[in-house]
């Protein structure tokens, strides 16, 4: 899975010290937009929604600018992957939004919220891969 | 609390803590597990919607801050999943890209209902 490749030049320790950064400023990113959203009066799982959809959408262009440049600084990708974007996007509050949902006995609700999810979050990070790719074929051409 | 902003601090500071051991162990439990299928970050995924399950069930708005929205949102990830899928897929590989959308939502949702009992029955909402 090119998704676990990890390139040999450098150090585990320098890794988990990025994958840590990277992973507290993700967090901290997603519990602002959290905040953001309940000061807008929005229900909770649109923010859990947005930045899911949002991250994956950055995962694709993150990875389409790997594929691409293979050797820029190896660090880069567990920062900004691991770290950010594993950070930034969650799967215990998508899955604990559902179930808070269907506890509340808004099943279809709770339904509807895993299905958009999925629909949107999924088909997200292969718009961000293609658009990735289209704009680094044009860079490269220019 | 002292102040709005000695708030703010504190919540800040609970969310980066949690948030980076959090993405340190899902670095590690990936990197431990066999890649051929994303295990790595299902196990990741389906730990910490058990975790966020207990906590939900009750507990201080710190432990929220620090377990829930630190620990368990960054032990798990969405992006990761995503991508892990897109791969499968681009593989060839449509039965097992299936098998993990269905059974990561199967096993998390599970997880935090199993979760949510846990935490009932140890207290946690009391």
């Amino acid at each position: 899975m090119t998704g676990q490749v990890r390139p040999a030049a450098y150090s585990e320790v320098s890794a988990v010290a990025v994958v840590a950064a990277g992973g507290a400023l993700g967090s901290l990113a997603r519990y602002a937009v959290a905040r953001a959203f309940e000061v807008i009066g929005w229900e909770l799982p649109l923010a859990t929604l947005t930045v899911n959809v949002v991250g994956s959408f950055l995962m694709g262009l993150l990875v389409a600018y790997v594929l691409v440049h293979p050797a820029r600084h190896p660090l880069w990708r567990p920062f900004l992957g691991v770290g950010i974007l594993g950070g930034f996007t969650t799967f215990s509050a998508f899955a604990g939004d559902a179930v808070v949902l269907a506890d509340d006995g808004r099943w279809v609700a709770a339904a509807a919220y895993v299905i958009v999810t999925l629909a949107i979050g999924l088909p997200a990070i292969w718009a961000g891969a293609a658009l990735g790719r289209r704009w680094h074929r044009r860079r490269a051409l220019s | 609390m002292a102040s709005a902003k000695g708030a703010v601090m504190t919540a800040v500071l609970l969310v980066a803590l949690g948030g980076a051991v959090g993405a340190v162990l899902r670095y590690g439990i990936v990197r431990l597990l066999p890649a051929h299928f994303p295990w790595g970050v299902l196990l990741a995924n389906v730990l910490g919607s058990l975790l966020f399950g207990v906590v939900l069930a009750g507990a201080s708005d710190g432990m929220r801050l620090l377990a829930m929205v630190g620990f368990c949102g960054a032990l798990t990830t969405f992006s990761t999943f995503a991508l892990d899928t897109l791969i499968l897929g681009r593989e060839g590989r449509s039965g097992a890209a299936a098998a993990n959308v269905v059974l990561s939502m199967a096993a998390c949702i599970a997880a935090v209902a199993a979760g949510l009992a846990i935490g009932q029955a140890i207290g946690l909402s009391g």
